[in-house]
């Protein structure tokens, strides 16, 4: 008789056989030998009870996440990148906003003319979170060094993340408003969106001893010339370089589908501070939003929406192709998993179908779905994805990926002599895993780290593998490294509760809580990404195994470094 | 009971606290199957498919009548509680199971709790040693009888 242990189908029959005992030995009612029918109501009663038990005792014993994840940082040693990105943002006083501390209006008048330098040894074209950590790597190596930040913002250096998570769920308004967030990773105190560093005044910077970061705000470059080693701004000037750096991130996707004059102005993209600042007054005025896009940045938009209007006064609506948030990076399960959460926010949230029309409607908008769900609502905001800004890449005759877009740069991240590319618009050779492009903040931090030491002479290859994260509501998140796509199979890891009675009448209520999913590759089967879901803290183990090469018959194995504890036992006492 | 799911190219695990402790046991329960059936467990047909390798080779064996009639019967139950009416048809089963403990081990309500940590890690042996008692039976009497004068057959 064949004995051996499949995985798939075998526990349902093995269930079975266990049921038909006559003895339960943990639930037995005073009347043991009172006959089978007996028995299966005891066992029927005590599984509901059971159930019900769990779901109390686990939602009473759930930590707010930041202390999970503090927790489980504590205990591995590890840093969390957005403890560190806070670390790097300019701290900010509890007082009432003064016109100082107040964000830096856009300026509609171009900036007055600055003596602009004719040449900076160290140029930086973009001025986000990449370019920012290209800097400080370049002064750590070369603490005289003089370097000149181009960006097209109106703004200095930020962190973006905020803009679609903490400026709406921290739940101060007003702060939000100012561009400042409770920094949870540091003991709740109020930190500005911004990056703090002490800047020089550009057209000081050529003539400091001790060199400095200088930021251009407001100014594009368009053109670049990589033989001669210049880079040409809007209005004419030029500079040259000795080193420059290409962090210039991207643009919204859009959709021609929400194009059209009477359509546009009930439609908005979403990346940068003015963005954030025009969404959050047009919602004064709002009742019903949509979000087109079920990725990072619609889903965290439409959650932190929903949550800042909680008490009412705006509907949150979301649509996407896709048949779960999250689901081009979440297995189907978990992306199933993650609608429910949306949904329990307050979301309502269409999968699987597209927009296939948009017509103007009462003061707004009709979107129309590929299902024939009509959607009136006042506002839409587009979520789907981003183009990397390659523009220079003509006049600096530089090569772009076709299919992954973004500047081409090698594993050290240089796209041809003296010239580096960071951050969303670097697509990159990794050792481990191939040609990537990563849309991340904490690989802006790495890349950007990366490529400015090596513009400052260090020859490193692209090694450490950045992270990324995501919460979904306040007890559902996660953390990934590698290549993280639904496309690839992969191979899910969750401890269950051990007791069976939660499977009473043959449906399982499958635990999808806690888990570790593994990411392999087509051929060998290999390792490429791991995502520990409601697990925190473990990415050093889960770089490990990529960089190792670890097989997908090597998982149960690597079980144990992932220290998975299975949920908490319901109390026997809590039901008779 | 760990158990395992599976969608398309992606598959769940979901082990117990003890699987969980023990690598041996991962490995096998979290590796890809080796073979693929060509159908699960219901034909397209709707009928139960005998042949699955997922039953482990119960609908053949010594008490593989048994099985099938309780299988049967709780995949075509429509009562409320799915499967209760079919009790006696389990314990037939069971009765038979206990009949044969060196084949049946696993599925044996009194081995549950006190051999559960040897249960999993003889879930292969006791394939392996159940090939060769099987081979055993079908050659003649010798191998049934000494089965059933076996002392773990319980009276009931």
């Amino acid at each position: 008789m064949a004995g051996r242990v499949f995985c798939s189908r075998l526990q349902p029959v093995r269930h079975l056989a266990r049921r038909s005992a006559l003895q339960p030995r943990r639930y037995q009612s005073g009347g043991g030998g009172a006959g089978a029918t007996n028995t299966w109501l005891v066992l029927a009663a005590a599984g509901a009870s059971v159930a019900a038990a769990y779901q109390v005792y686990t939602s009473n014993r759930t930590k707010p996440l930041v202390e999970q994840k503090k927790d489980a940082y504590a205990k591995s040693g590890a840093v969390h990148p957005e403890a560190v990105a806070e670390q790097q943002l300019t701290p900010s006083s509890t007082e009432a906003a003064t016109e100082e501390s107040a964000p830096p209006p856009e300026s509609e008048t171009p900036p007055p003319p600055i003596s602009l330098p004719d040449k900076v040894p160290y140029v930086l074209v973009g001025g986000g979170t990449a370019s920012f950590a290209a800097a400080k790597a370049i002064r750590e190596r070369d603490p005289a060094a003089k370097v000149l930040i181009v960006t097209q913002e109106n703004y200095s250096p930020y962190s973006r993340p905020p803009l679609s998570k903490h400026l709406w769920l921290s739940g101060d308004h007003a702060a939000a408003q100012q561009l400042k967030f409770i920094a949870p990773w540091s003991g709740g105190k109020l930190v500005d969106l911004f990056y703090n560093a002490d800047f020089c005044k550009v057209g000081e910077l050529m003539d400091r001893e001790e060199g400095g970061i200088a930021v251009l705000t407001g100014t594009k470059v368009v053109g670049m010339d990589t033989k001669s080693g210049s880079i040409s701004l809007a209005g004419g000037h030029v500079i040259s370089y000795d080193k420059c750096l290409l962090a210039t991130g991207g643009r919204p996707r859009t959709l021609p589908l929400f194009s059209g004059e009477k359509v546009e102005k009930h439609v908005s993209v979403y990346r940068e501070i003015p963005d954030f600042l025009t969404l959050d007054q047009r919602l004064e005025n709002t009742k019903r939003v949509l979000v087109v896009g079920g990725g990072f940045l619609g889903t965290e938009l439409a959650v932190g929406m929903a949550t800042r209007y909680r008490e009412g006064g705006l509907q949150v609506y979301q649509l996407f192709p896709e048949s779960g948030n999250l689901g081009l990076v979440l297995p189907p399960a978990l992306a199933s998993w993650t609608l429910d959460k949306v949904k329990k926010e307050g979301v309502e949230v269409f999968p699987n179908v597209t927009p296939v029309s948009v017509e103007p409607e009462s003061g707004g908008v009709k979107v129309t779905t590929s299902s024939g769900i009509e959607l009136t609502v006042d506002h839409v905001v587009v979520a789907v994805g981003l183009w990397p800004n390659t523009d220079l890449a003509s006049s600096g005759q530089l090569e772009v990926d076709r299919h992954l877009g973004g500047f081409r740069v090698n594993a050290e991240l240089q796209a041809c002599s003296n010239v580096w590319a960071a951050g969303d618009a670097a697509c990159f050779y990794d050792p481990h895993l191939g040609r990537r492009r990563v849309e991340h903040h904490d690989h802006a931090q790495v890349s950007g780290r990366l490529a400015g030491s090596n513009m400052a002479g260090d020859q490193q290859k692209f090694e450490h593998q950045s992270m990324f994260w995501s919460d979904v509501g306040p007890d559902v998140g996660f953390e990934a490294t590698g290549v993280v796509d639904s496309s690839l199979p992969t191979c899910g890891v969750y401890p269950k509760t051990s007791t069976e009675l939660l499977q009473e009448g043959g449906a399982g209520v499958d635990d999808y809580s806690k888990g570790v999913v593994f990411y392999l590759s087509r051929e060998e089967r290999r390792v490429v990404g791991v995502l520990t879901w409601n697990l925190f803290g473990k990415m050093d183990i889960a770089r490990k195994v990529i960089a190792e090469g670890k097989k997908e018959g090597e998982i149960g194995r690597l079980m144990s470094q992932f220290g998975l504890e299975p949920p908490p036992k319901p109390q026997p006492q809590q039901y008779q | 009971m760990s158990y395992c799911k599976r969608e398309g190219e992606h598959r769940s695990v979901f082990l117990t606290e003890e699987d969980l402790a023990k690598p041996e046991t991962l490995g096998s329960l979290v590796a890809e199957e080796e073979e693929d059936e060509e159908f699960g467990v219901i034909l397209p047909n709707g009928e139960i498919n005998w042949e699955c390798p997922c039953l482990g080779g119960m609908p053949q064996g010594p008490c593989g009548q048994e099985f099938k009639d309780a299988f049967s019967c709780f995949h075509y139950s429509t009562a409320e509680e799915k499967g209760s009416d079919c009790i006696d048809k389990f314990r037939a089963m069971q009765e038979c199971f206990q009949k044969y403990p060196d084949l049946y081990k696993d599925y044996e309500e009194d081995s549950e709790e006190t051999t559960k940590t040897e249960e999993e890690g003889k879930g292969e042996k006791m394939g392996a040693e159940g090939e060769e008692k099987g081979s055993e039976q079908s050659s003649g009497g010798d191998g049934g009888s000494r089965v059933l004068t076996s002392s773990s057959v319980p009276g009931s």
